[in-house]
């Protein structure tokens, strides 16, 4: 099916409830602007569209979105299916081949989720922090984790309202392969509302403070895909570790040293596998429930699909 | 995130076989402080590699400095690993490690030519933790299955090749394509490589936790 007979599907399905229309009459609308008068798809079809609305004497709110439905981030579970999506573009990321035009992460109240827009669509550029009206995204799903990709029968519209994104909990699966800096027993600010972690004693807002000890781990977790940065609080890396702030302090005490901290966690961690779930913040998740993958891996369901191949 | 701020590059699964076999090494731009690629047969880049295999070997092979080579063995071949004065962690590691232990590594692939023209590839550490039997096995199997993926895109790719005419639509898959300007080896090969490999674990895996 051709583009144009699929978009002219699209708006036929949407008003055939309301007045007595072919497809063919919707397609020789669409072909007239679009292939004579060289109008962008999505501005041809708003035109067509407008043009039925008005002669149905409907307001747009009225018809259905035909074949996709509207849906919230959080509804989507199931790959392969047309919806339509009212989201705000959080981050845009760098595609990492030339058939992605653009990749990111786009979010609406209920959570946030992986998009990609391929470069052979040729749709108009979406804007870090523009929301939009996407019709007909189609989603997909890898490994559990779900995303929408932007196809060349997809409709952007862009919004001017603001649309608050929900705090999303992500899952990361994956080996821990760095524990970066800033990790261990560390020092906050004790200034109230303030919390920064100290520099050599040193507050960038407040200078020179007495800190207050706290343990955490800032640590990338990777799956050989996309690396991950995930922040372990003291509670959480007080049961990653075993290791309680009084037990980190009294070793920190022994040694005249705190790094020795760092240096026994990552000793432990650095290497595992685990699985994290929590609410994103920014580039990091917050590390709420985790697990070590410490059970046998599956060689079979594998070795089977290597063999086919 | 805009296009400038530096991402982390992910540590890419790859088997002994390949690694070995990535002597090609590439930048993306011509700032010096653009990351170093080494191009893998099956089509992809890496800047960083984690590996899981046995510490077979350790030695001091520096003159003036302590220069530490460690092998470590996967199924499909051996991971040359060298540390000295500027990874002191992965140096000490390598000192301090009784041989056999499974070892997980975290670090960079680097390329040299030895005299008589042939080029080898090594690791160089960030991190080397010792790990448990159940972390290489389900290192392996993952790294199988990162290493089929790219067989099948390397794959797809080059069904579209041909005939030439019909280019327009493929999917560009630009490694795989730099891939096989510059490396003879078929990429069937490391699918081979993965099938050995999960034989190898295949069976002897104990259902039962083991403490």
């Amino acid at each position: 099916m051709s583009d144009v007979r699929q978009h002219a599907d699209d708006i036929h399905d949407q008003f055939s409830d309301h007045i007595d229309v072919s497809v063919d009459d919707v397609e020789d609308r669409l072909s007239t602007l679009v292939d004579e008068y060289k109008v962008p798809m999505d501005e041809a079809r708003r035109s067509v569209t407008n043009h039925y609305l008005e002669e149905a004497g409907l307001e747009r709110e009225d018809i259905s979105s035909g074949s996709s439905e509207h849906v919230n981030v959080e509804d989507v579970d199931e790959p392969e299916q047309w919806i339509d999506l009212t989201a705000k573009v959080i981050e845009l990321w760098d595609p990492r081949s030339d058939s992605v035009a653009q990749v990111g992460l786009l979010g609406d109240p209920t959570g946030t989720i992986k998009f990609t827009k391929w470069a052979k669509s040729d749709l108009p550029s979406l804007e870090e922090g523009g929301v939009y009206e996407l019709r007909n995204v189609v989603t997909d799903e890898y490994q559990g984790r779900y995303s929408v990709k932007l196809n060349s029968t997809t409709v952007i519209e862009e919004l001017e309202e603001e649309i608050e994104v929900g705090d999303d909990t992500s899952e990361v699966e994956g080996a821990l392969v760095d524990m970066q800096s800033g990790s261990g027993l560390i020092k906050r600010c004790p200034v109230e509302g303030c919390t920064r972690v100290l520099q050599n004693g040193r507050c960038s807002e407040h200078g020179e403070v007495e800190g207050e000890f706290d343990l955490r781990i800032k640590a990338v977790v990777d799956d050989g895909i996309d690396a991950h940065e995930v922040i372990f609080d003291k509670e959480a890396t007080e049961e990653l570790t075993g290791l309680s702030l009084e037990e980190a302090k009294e070793m920190a005490m022994d040694a005249l040293d705190t790094t020795i901290v760092a240096d026994e966690i990552a000793d432990d961690i650095v290497g595992t596998y685990y699985r994290i779930e929590g609410p994103t913040f920014g580039r990091y998740v917050l590390a709420d429930d985790v697990s070590e993958l410490d059970g046998p891996a599956d060689a079979e369901q594998l070795l089977i699909k290597a063999r086919s191949m | 995130m805009s296009g400038a701020e530096l991402t982390r590059e992910v540590a890419r699964r790859v088997f002994a076989s390949e690694f070995n076999d990535s002597t090609y090494a590439f930048k993306e731009s011509d700032d010096e402080r653009a990351p170093n690629y080494a191009l893998l047969p099956t089509g992809d880049r890496a800047n960083r590699v984690f590996v899981v295999g046995t510490l077979t070997e350790t030695e001091d092979v520096g003159e003036e400095s302590e220069y530490w080579r460690g092998r470590v063995v996967d199924p499909t071949g051996t991971f040359f690993v060298y540390a000295g004065q500027y990874q002191p962690e992965a140096a000490a590691a390598l000192r301090d490690t009784e041989p056999p232990a499974y070892a997980a590594v975290v670090g960079k692939p680097r390329t040299y030519e030895t005299d008589d023209g042939t080029v080898n590839v090594s690791l160089r550490p960030e991190s080397i933790a010792i790990v448990d039997e159940a972390t290489r096995d389900r290192w392996v199997v993952e790294t199988a299955e990162r290493t089929l993926e790219r067989v099948e895109a390397f794959e797809e790719w080059e069904a579209e090749q041909e005939p030439p005419e019909s280019g327009s639509t493929a999917p560009t898959n630009e490694y795989a394509k730099m891939a096989r300007e510059r490396y003879d080896s078929p990429v069937v090969n490391y699918r081979n490589d993965v099938i050995q490999a999960l034989e190898s674990i295949e069976g002897t895996q104990n259902p039962e936790p083991t403490t």
